[in-house]
């Protein structure tokens, strides 16, 4: 019966093994950069980047139909654009990251839902909004397996000046030039990820197997590995219960995968080791030193 | 060959100069302090040094050396305390000019960084998270970075502003140590009983050079008196500046 809902649809389903995969190559790959975008301050510029994408998926889509390939790249080039720009704008005029990054991603946005609404219909406009993971063929599997392994090596070449620069930039800056080219390349991954769950979660909802993850890993560890390692537990949990909510409920599964994380992230809030709000309430006795 | 060898030079923002029309050289191992008030162009003629700012005008020679000969502690250091990294990982990253992108840590290390950190006087804090140090013991893990950097030059903004006179202490006998050891050490302070006492050399600034050379002939209640007149003009019309090698004497 228990092993009927939880394990039975996958190995009943080929559409739902694929699903899970997918998913656990989003929670590998996505919550490491989820973690790094938190710690940054970038949160929300995860949300805006996811945004920025939009019109390039939108000509991938009308040149070439539902093909995810022509997505995934129309989707980098114009997510790349984005980051890139605001990074060279910022870091060349002193404009914040962020006011120099919100008027890029909302004139991408504004250009992207207008190509989407001339062209397309609203099927079509749903399906680049919300994505979906359960119609994942083997060639887009093998697209998100392969983005993920990309990310995740970049990130593994980054990861030293990327974590002293989130520390301490003006010290990276006194002994090598690595800084803005890791950061530009940081920028790039976050693209990657986003693209890489467009097509699961859609555009909206990309950054939230990043972002959700990220937050929960914050209220369990003081270390940066161990943030590291709870965010990809925490993401691949939420992404096999929300497939399973999903197979078993009317549940979209994108907004499902999200809603389970949002609930692990709930309990977090109340219960976690740093910082939990039970354990701000009753912290007992104070210690001798 | 002088460490460091200053000519003509304008250091300053957006065209408005912070310190004017500084020549001069610093001998190597030479311990120098270099004061004067509040917006006297210090921190802006050491990010100079460092090469985080570039010069309006002349040029900074560093003598052969190139940016990771140089440690510099910043008066103001932009560092995320909340970031969760241990005050071991910390220090670790001043061995970068070693380690660089992909370096491994490995025992010899590992053995450095701990007598660093042992060298400042925070053995047993290795794994804490640096968001739960208190300003003096950041600042003894400031200098134990430094400390592993084993630069040539070593550039101090400030580096005894709000500690206490223990930390002060100790720390003064690590700069003391790096004098000893033959490195140029420059400092910016306010302490002029400090500079008396432990400074071979002082710079007195004031939007420019006002008085430099060994300590004891340059201290002197005249030349502070000139500092101390300074005020920190800035004019958003200012002409262009027609000084040639005239040292402008703001006052």
């Amino acid at each position: 019966m228990l092993y009927g809902a939880l394990i039975g649809p996958f190995t009943e389903f080929e559409f739902m093994r694929r699903a899970l995969a997918a998913v656990i190559a989003l929670a590998l790959a996505g919550a490491p950069i989820g973690v790094f975008l938190m710690l940054r301050r970038m949160s929300l510029v995860g949300d805006a980047m996811a945004h920025a994408i939009l019109p390039g998926a939108a000509i991938g889509f009308l040149l070439s139909g539902l093909n995810l390939f022509a997505m995934t790249a129309g989707g980098l080039i114009a997510g790349f654009a984005v980051a890139i720009l605001a990074g060279v704008v910022a870091r060349s005029t002193g404009l914040k990251e962020d006011a120099s990054l919100a008027t890029f991603y909302l004139a991408s946005l504004a250009l992207g839902v207008t190509i989407v609404s001339i062209k397309g219909t609203n099927i079509d406009l749903l399906h680049v909004l919300f994505g979906n993971i359960l119609a994942m063929d083997d060639q887009t599997l093998l697209v998100v397996a392969f983005n993920a392994t990309v990310t995740l090596l970049v990130l593994a070449v980054i990861y030293r000046p990327l974590v002293i620069e989130s520390v301490d930039p003006l010290f990276l800056r006194t002994v090598s030039r690595a800084g803005g080219p890791a950061h530009l390349a940081f920028l790039a991954l976050v693209v990657i990820s986003l693209v890489n769950g467009f097509q699961a979660l859609g555009t909206l909802l990309a950054v939230g197997l990043m972002i959700l993850p990220a937050g929960i890993a914050r209220f369990w560890s003081r270390d940066l590995t161990s943030m590291i390692c709870i965010a990809v537990v925490a993401a691949a949990v939420s992404g096999y219960a929300g497939l399973v909510l999903s197979f078993q409920t009317r549940v979209p599964s994108g907004p499902a995968i999200i809603l389970v994380a949002t609930v692990i992230y709930l309990i977090s809030v109340l219960f976690g080791r740093v910082g939990g709000i039970v354990r701000q309430l009753f912290p007992g006795r104070h210690l001798e030193a | 060959m002088a460490a460091l060898h200053f000519h003509n030079v304008t250091l300053g923002y957006d065209r408005h100069p912070a310190v004017h029309h500084l020549s001069g050289e610093v001998a190597p191992g030479a311990l120098v302090a270099v004061i004067g008030p509040n917006g006297a162009g210090k921190s802006t003629l050491l990010r100079g040094i460092v090469g985080i700012l570039r010069p309006l005008d002349g040029t900074i020679h560093l003598g052969g050396l190139d940016a990771r000969d140089i440690a510099y502690l910043p008066q103001s250091a932009e560092i995320d305390r909340s970031f969760p990294i241990s005050v071991f990982d910390f220090i670790g990253t001043g061995l970068w000019r070693g380690t660089g992108l992909f370096g491994g840590i490995g025992k010899a290390a590992r053995d450095k960084i701990l007598r660093a950190i042992g060298a400042v006087g925070l053995s047993g804090f290795e794994n804490r998270p640096i968001g739960t140090l208190s300003g003096g013991q950041m600042q003894r893990v400031l200098f134990a970075r430094v400390l592993l950097q084993d630069a040539r030059l070593i550039v101090l903004d400030e580096p005894f502003n709000a500690i206490d006179s223990k930390t002060t202490t100790d720390l003064l006998a690590l700069v003391k140590r790096w004098h000893g050891e033959g490195r140029t050490v420059l400092a910016a302070l306010h302490d002029m009983e400090m500079v008396r006492n432990h400074f071979t050399e002082t710079l007195v600034l004031a939007r420019g050079p006002v008085a430099w050379g060994p300590t004891a002939e340059v201290l002197t209640p005249e030349n502070l008196l000139v500092a101390m007149r300074m005020c920190e003009a800035f004019d958003d019309s200012a002409a262009a500046c027609a000084a040639d090698d005239v040292s402008s004497r703001a006052a």
